[in-house]
């Protein structure tokens, strides 16, 4: 349409790209960590999948569907925590996640980009769903 | 009667709304509301703002005949025998869990079944599902063909088995499917059954006559045909209200109170505790005479002419899929996928141009789970819709497209 469409700047490149190519995507055999949640208002569904050796999550895969938002953080998350300790990981903020998205999310929207953290810090880390928010 | 004067342009000017330049097409959701409704709500506040059924000066004698007259526009519109048959409550969710409160407890058994549909909203499962654990009643639902209609031959065998309850929609607000209710609400009868219909998504579209349809209750939603969030109704057959025990309790539902027991107030305001939301009341009678003046098989025949329009125009998109019915047997709600985009990518990008449209699961978790999908998008029409705001819609999907190549 119109040029400088803010969709395309709301779907970057990148984000699409994340969407339709997801990184460390499938399941792991075996996994040390396995765990899944939902977005009942939308029905997303991310479930993560750990290895963990020596305090490192040696290896990560993600499975589920949803919008491009997120999918797109959870291929972008995955990618940053794969070799990473988890003492490390656990450091991850949600203004990390929503800054490497960089876009303007609407509070409609950002239960989208955090399921994947959700995932992340509900399952490898044990913590009750409540103490998330 | 006023058949072929409908003219959008002019209904149009009466939401300000629509004004800011926005294609509005989540009507099944929620309506607009005319300057008719606000304007009648304002009025209260401005001029008799007060409580209704206590006081004895004049303000609050007019705020409790505008209350009243409600009623009676509501009776006059779905053809009740009496206003003590027209309850007010917050809406359909509310009217729903009154009977299924008031009702239910009284009459339901162990072992007893209730028949729901596939197509009903959750307002219309989850009341009974918590009944039907209290009681240790048994839960069947009739499901739906690749059409997205209720499968009547499983509905007939259902029935053989002697239900004590049946409750369903007129109209599915996630698929739009009419349902041949009055068909339906008989044979449910013959079987023996009490019957609820839930006419929240048929009520603000087409005419309606209880005695005509031969149900027990029927229950709706002021907001979604022209009034404000917070009114709505519970009709119910008066043997049935009189024999029922209230829902709420406290203030205004009572004749006499004394410390070793208490009476209950007459019909209809036997079910109506404490304060009531009296501007939103006073909104929903403005929202029916509104309605009226166009003329209930006016607002039918509109919402068919953009419903066919949108039918064809999105079936011409393509990877494009449109769940349930064919235009002529559908209420004005396309349900439909995307091949590729998922339902909230395409809401997101469609409110950038300003086109208000639902994604989600409708409050229909188990049609989704019918259907195979997570969520659908939804168009809903309504008095105001015209056939450019279809047309902004499927800009905004081919734009979907075009970002998601």
């Amino acid at each position: 349409m119109s040029t400088g469409n803010p969709d395309d700047q709301f779907y970057r490149e990148y984000i699409l790209d994340h969407y339709k190519n997801p990184r460390n995507f499938g399941r792991l055999e075996h996994p040390d960590i396995s765990h899944e949640e939902d977005n009942p208002l939308c029905g997303d569904v991310i479930g993560m999948d750990f290895r963990i050796k020596d305090g490192v999550i040696e290896d990560v895969r993600f499975h589920g569907r949803g919008c491009a938002i997120s999918q797109a953080s959870a291929s972008l998350l995955t990618e940053r925590i794969k070799g990473l300790p988890l003492e490390q990981a656990k450091q991850i903020a949600k203004a990390d996640v929503l800054g490497e998205l960089g876009i303007d999310i609407s509070p409609a929207r950002i239960k989208c980009a955090l399921l994947s953290l959700k995932v992340l810090k509900v399952g490898a880390y044990g913590l009750a769903d409540d103490e998330e928010d | 009667m006023a058949a072929r004067t409908f003219d959008v342009a002019a209904i149009r000017k009466d939401f300000p709304i629509l004004e800011t330049g926005i294609a509005y097409l989540d009507s099944a959701n929620t309506s607009q509301r005319p300057r008719q409704v606000t304007g009648a709500m304002l009025e209260y506040f401005e001029k008799f703002n007060s409580n209704i059924h206590r006081a004895a000066y004049r303000i609050a004698e007019e705020a409790t005949i505008r209350y009243e007259a409600t009623r009676e526009k509501v009776r006059s519109l779905i053809n009740a025998r009496s206003t003590k048959e027209i309850i007010y409550t917050r809406g359909t969710t509310e009217a729903i869990n009154l009977v299924a409160y008031s009702w239910g407890r009284k009459n339901l058994q162990r072992g007893d079944l209730i028949v729901l549909t596939i197509l009903d909203h959750h307002s219309n499962i989850v009341p009974w599902q918590i009944l039907a654990a209290e009681r240790g009643a048994k839960i069947e639902f009739v499901d739906i063909d690749d059409k997205g209609e209720l499968r009547q031959d499983q509905y007939a065998d259902l029935l053989k088995r002697g239900p004590k309850l049946v409750a369903f929609n007129v109209v599915s607000n996630a698929l739009g499917t009419i349902n041949p209710a009055r068909a339906m609400v008989a044979a449910a009868k013959r079987a023996g059954a009490t019957v609820l219909v839930d006419g929240a998504q048929s009520t603000p579209h087409q005419p309606v006559d209880v005695q005509e349809l031969g149900c027990d209750f029927y229950a709706f939603s002021g907001h979604k045909m022209l009034g404000p969030t917070g009114a709505g109704i519970l009709y119910g057959r008066r043997e049935l209200l009189e024999a029922m025990d209230p829902f709420m309790s406290g203030g205004d539902m009572i004749k006499t109170v004394r410390v070793d027991g208490t009476t209950y107030h007459d019909l209809p305001w036997k079910f109506e505790a404490g304060t009531q939301a009296i501007a939103e009341v006073i909104g929903l009678g403005a929202a029916v005479d509104y309605l009226n003046g166009l003329g209930m098989d006016a607002v039918r025949a509109h919402e068919l002419e953009i419903t066919e329009y949108a039918y064809e125009a999105l079936s011409e998109v393509e990877g494009l899929t449109v769940y349930g019915p064919p235009p002529s047997r559908r209420a004005g709600v396309i349900s439909f996928a995307l091949a590729g985009i998922h339902p909230h990518d395409l809401a997101t990008i469609a409110d950038r141009d300003q086109v208000c449209l639902r994604a989600g699961h409708h409050c229909a978790m188990p049609l989704m789970t019918r259907l195979g999908v997570p969520a659908t998008a939804r168009a809903s029409f309504y008095i105001y819709t015209q056939k450019d705001e279809v047309d902004r819609l499927v800009g905004s999907i081919k734009e979907a497209q075009r970002i998601f190549a």
